[in-house]
């Protein structure tokens, strides 16, 4: 175990370092001069000077490199052209708010997506089933802003139950923050719960008829027990693997739903970066979702990990 | 001991389970399918019964009526009581009563019986702790006891262990241990050593045998084979097609078997010769002339992952096989007796050491010059229903080496399947069908046919019957010596089946842990065996006589106290 959390910890880190480069080649990549392209046709000489001076875009490539790591471990991520304001004052907040609406939804989809697949596999081809895959397949197939348009519209407008507010965090107003947490949640939880509700009763339909599992019955055990201690738990390891790869998909519809619902998350930040040609602000951006990312992986591979000891010693 | 049930032969015991007129359908397809039609057969108190057939009989699906663990939709008619009670159709909380605590079952195969997650302590507490009010250090020093008992080494480590990081035989220890947590009055054992090497089989039926002593259970044993009959049985059931043929006490069954199908099931199986009887005279193939296969100094390692150390399967084997030989290779699982196979064909890189093939070379082959040479010799596997491509008819699977190695055209190539498949006894016109429409025993005709097709000098066959049925086994097996009679192909026949390797090999060589132990000629050396390790593999065989089954199991017991 030890030896594999060593490996997998270095992989992260190396796939992190990977990203780093990748983005600080980026910028230097685009045709021409950078700090030009950035503050468009009408700037002056001066100006780009400046901006030239702000992106250390003087000094030699080398020392750019080194620039760029060392001032990333002292967390300076630079200065926004746009507002002036180094990013680090902007960032953390908005990652906050977005990660938010992603772990909320991560965990309603997978406690959900259990217990429904649960109930559809212990009653496979009964009509409880039929219905479960019946919607599942509406929430796979339906895209993000679909049913982030069609709730806003339901549910802001037509029975305004929710109406649109302002933006308030947790701690100026919980129950405000509750209400309008609810229909990007619900439209995030859509996919992934589907998702996650048909891999579970695929799973448990095998374990269902594993050999173990006739093993528990034969002992004795209560059938409820069957199925929760030996059917469900093993058919937990496939779901583990899928949610990881679910939730990197979650982030990304992220992006959409924080557009529909006027959620300040970092996607907001990242769409006006790059109409704007704001480089430091989407070089932060893009750093901080693959920061996330990666351990995202990392966890679900220790998670899988936890849950399978076979994985130990293969 | 080992006749404490029969010398009792005739006046069965107060039956514990009877199950009288047992049918069970199956629903396929929207029709009721019968699989068990009515079946009847006791088991009194403290007795082994054993339920024999063939795969296909209704064997299985009647014992696991009895606890209602059959899998599916299915309908059960008749009557199934322990003592008065009636099993069939109880509700599922009596049901979940006698389920463990008194009537308690082992399964064919531990590794996938067990549950993987947990650790075998674990789950044979829970088998406790559902029947009694057991705190859970309670049960766990229950468990230990109950591991001490089975013959685990160790029990107090291994009680924490997981399914995995036990042998196959310690798993099957630890499935009893779990079976016998109650004390139950019947434990029911589907074909409990099948998955398991001949001298681990020995212990877990000695292992069975003493239980039943110690606790008084009775035993319904499942099984296919007769030497495990002759071993462990009083009273014999024997199942064709889900219907009871015959029913005797074991001594009876053996000496005098009424039904012609109990008949032809003792008849198939291969016998190997008793401990101890006079070396027959070989009859060798005419003085050997060529060499068609010379492994000098084989080592195989396999490597370990990054910055581990690899595993050494094969240490050092010589080996050679004459023209139109056969040479058996026999050991336990994990001797190494499959890498050898696959070192020769090519499918494992040998490290060290040569292998020659009709005079070449072929460790030191590659690209172009090895797939020159590959006609030369070719393998049959172990699982027919496996190593043929579902998707191409059998037609498609035999021609295929033909093509690729370009010995012939499409038209040719389609003759010549017609007459491979006459050859090992198919229809021609069968060549359009596919794998799934043919039994297990036809399949491996084909996997025979294929392997033939571009008339090979060395043929490898890796335990190419251990997957069929004995009746189905005897008909390959034949074939296949006449094949080899007429063709003339040398071959190395991997098996552990030593019944099997003494009908068809010339020669023998006896692996244990990747080295050779014993070598020389088949009857001499599973006759007379030298080395303590052949001994042991011999004396741990069943042979399907009871009689004679005794005597071994006496000289076993005499080996394994040594």
């Amino acid at each position: 175990m030890r030896r594999f959390l060593l490996t997998r910890f270095a992989q992260a880190v190396l796939q992190l370092f990977a990203v780093g480069s990748i983005v600080f080649l980026l910028v230097r990549l685009i045709p021409g001069d950078p700090a030009r392209a950035a503050l468009g046709e009408g700037a002056t000489e001066e100006q780009v000077a400046q901006t030239r001076e702000a992106m250390h875009l003087n000094d030699s490539f080398v020392s750019q490199y080194f620039g760029f790591w060392g001032r990333l471990f002292q967390g300076d991520l630079g200065t926004s052209l746009l507002s002036s304001r180094p990013v680090m004052q902007d960032l953390p907040n908005r990652l906050g708010n977005s990660l938010e609406l992603v772990l909320v939804s991560l965990v309603i989809a997978v406690t959900l997506g259990v217990l429904l697949g649960r109930v559809a596999a212990t009653r496979a081809d009964k009509p409880a089933d039929h219905a479960l895959v019946a919607g599942s397949i509406f929430g796979i197939s339906l895209p993000v802003f679909v049913v982030g348009t069609l709730l806003l519209m339901v549910f802001a407008f037509l029975v305004p139950i929710l109406p649109p507010q302002r933006f308030t965090t947790p701690w100026q107003d919980p129950v405000a923050h509750l209400q309008i947490l609810i229909l990007p949640v619900v439209t995030l939880t859509a996919a992934s719960c589907a998702v996650i509700t048909r891999m579970t009763r695929a799973a448990m339909l095998e374990t269902l008829s594993a050999d173990y599992v006739r093993t528990a019955r034969s002992k004795g055990l209560a059938e409820q027990r069957v199925i929760k201690d030996h059917a469900l738990r093993t058919a937990l390891l496939p779901v583990a693997s899928a949610t990881t790869v679910e939730l990197t998909t979650l982030i990304g519809s992220t992006v959409l739903v924080e557009t529909i619902f006027g959620w300040p998350g970092v996607s907001s930040l990242l769409m006006s970066a790059v109409g704007q040609r704001d480089y430091p602000v989407i070089q932060a951006v893009v750093l901080a979702v693959a920061a996330v990312v990666i351990l995202v992986n990392l966890v679900g591979d220790l998670v899988v990990r936890a849950l399978d000891p076979r994985a130990e010693e293969a | 001991m080992t006749g404490a049930g029969r010398e009792k032969e005739g006046a069965a015991p107060e039956p514990v389970l009877s199950v009288e007129r047992l049918s069970v359908d199956f629903r396929v397809a929207g029709e009721w399918t019968p699989a068990v039609r009515d079946v009847s057969f006791t088991v009194g108190r403290g007795e082994v019964v054993a339920l024999v057939g063939e795969s296909g009989s209704g064997k299985s699906v009647s014992s696991m009526s009895v606890l209602g663990l059959v899998a599916g939709s299915a309908r059960h008619r008749g009557s199934i009581r322990f003592h008065d009670t009636e099993l069939l159709g109880l509700g599922h909380e009596a049901l979940r009563g006698v389920r463990g605590k008194r009537i308690a079952m082992i399964f064919q195969e531990p590794m996938t019986a067990l549950n993987p997650v947990y650790t075998i302590g674990k789950q044979i507490a829970e088998a406790i702790r559902c029947h009694e009010k057991v705190s859970a250090a309670g049960a766990r020093t229950r468990a230990i006891e109950l591991l001490t008992k089975v013959g685990i080494p160790e029990p107090e480590r291994r009680v924490d262990s997981y399914p995995h990081q036990l042998s196959g035989g310690q798993r099957q220890r630890a499935m009893i241990a779990m079976a016998i947590s109650g004390n139950p009055e019947v434990i029911i054992a589907d074909e409990p050593t099948t998955a398991l090497d001949v001298t681990v089989q020995a212990e877990i039926l000695e292992l069975l045998r003493g239980l039943r002593r110690d606790l008084g259970s009775a035993v319904l044993i499942i099984t296919h084979d007769m030497g495990v009959v002759a071993d462990v049985a009083d009273r014999v059931v024997v199942m064709k097609e889900g219907e009871v043929v015959e029913e005797a006490p074991v001594g009876r069954l053996f000496a005098a078997p009424e039904h012609e199908y109990t008949r032809r099931l003792l008849a198939a199986v291969p016998k190997p010769p008793p401990p101890g009887a006079e070396p027959v005279a070989e009859p060798k193939p005419e003085a050997p002339k060529d060499t068609t296969l010379r492994v000098r100094g084989l080592e195989v390692e396999y490597p370990g992952r990054l910055g581990r150390k690899g595993f050494k399967a094969v240490h050092g084997v010589d080996l050679t096989i004459g023209k139109g030989e056969v040479l058996g290779l026999v050991g336990e699982s994990g001797s190494g007796k499959s890498t050898i196979g696959r070192a020769v064909v090519g499918l494992a890189r040998a490290t060290a050491g040569s292998v020659e093939v009709c005079g070449t070379d072929v460790t030191g082959l590659s690209g172009r010059r090895l797939r020159a040479f590959r006609p030369t010799y070719s393998m049959v596997f172990q699982d027919p229903g496996a190593s043929l491509n579902p998707r191409w008819s059998i037609g498609d699977s035999i021609a295929a080496p033909l093509l690729v190695n370009r010995t012939a055209g499409r038209a040719a190539a389609h003759a010549r399947v017609a007459e491979l498949l006459e050859q090992v006894e198919l229809p021609a016109q069968w060549a359009g069908r596919f794998p799934h429409e043919l039994s297990g025993g036809q399949r491996q005709r084909v996997g025979i046919a294929r392997a033939l097709a571009l008339e090979p000098e060395l043929l490898i066959a890796d335990e190419p019957t251990s997957a069929l049925d004995v009746s189905v086994q005897a008909t390959v097996l034949r074939l296949f010596r006449e094949l080899q009679d007429r063709l003339g192909f040398a071959c190395l026949f991997i098996s552990h089946d030593l019944g099997v390797v003494e009908l068809l090999a010339h020669e023998v060589a006896v692996l244990q842990n990747g080295r050779l132990v014993e070598h020389g000629p088949a009857r001499e050396v599973l006759a007379n065996p030298r080395t303590e390790y052949t001994k042991r593999l011999v004396a741990a065989a069943p042979v399907p006589d009871p009689v004679e089954q005794a005597e071994r199991r006496r000289l076993w017991r005499e080996m394994a106290a040594a």
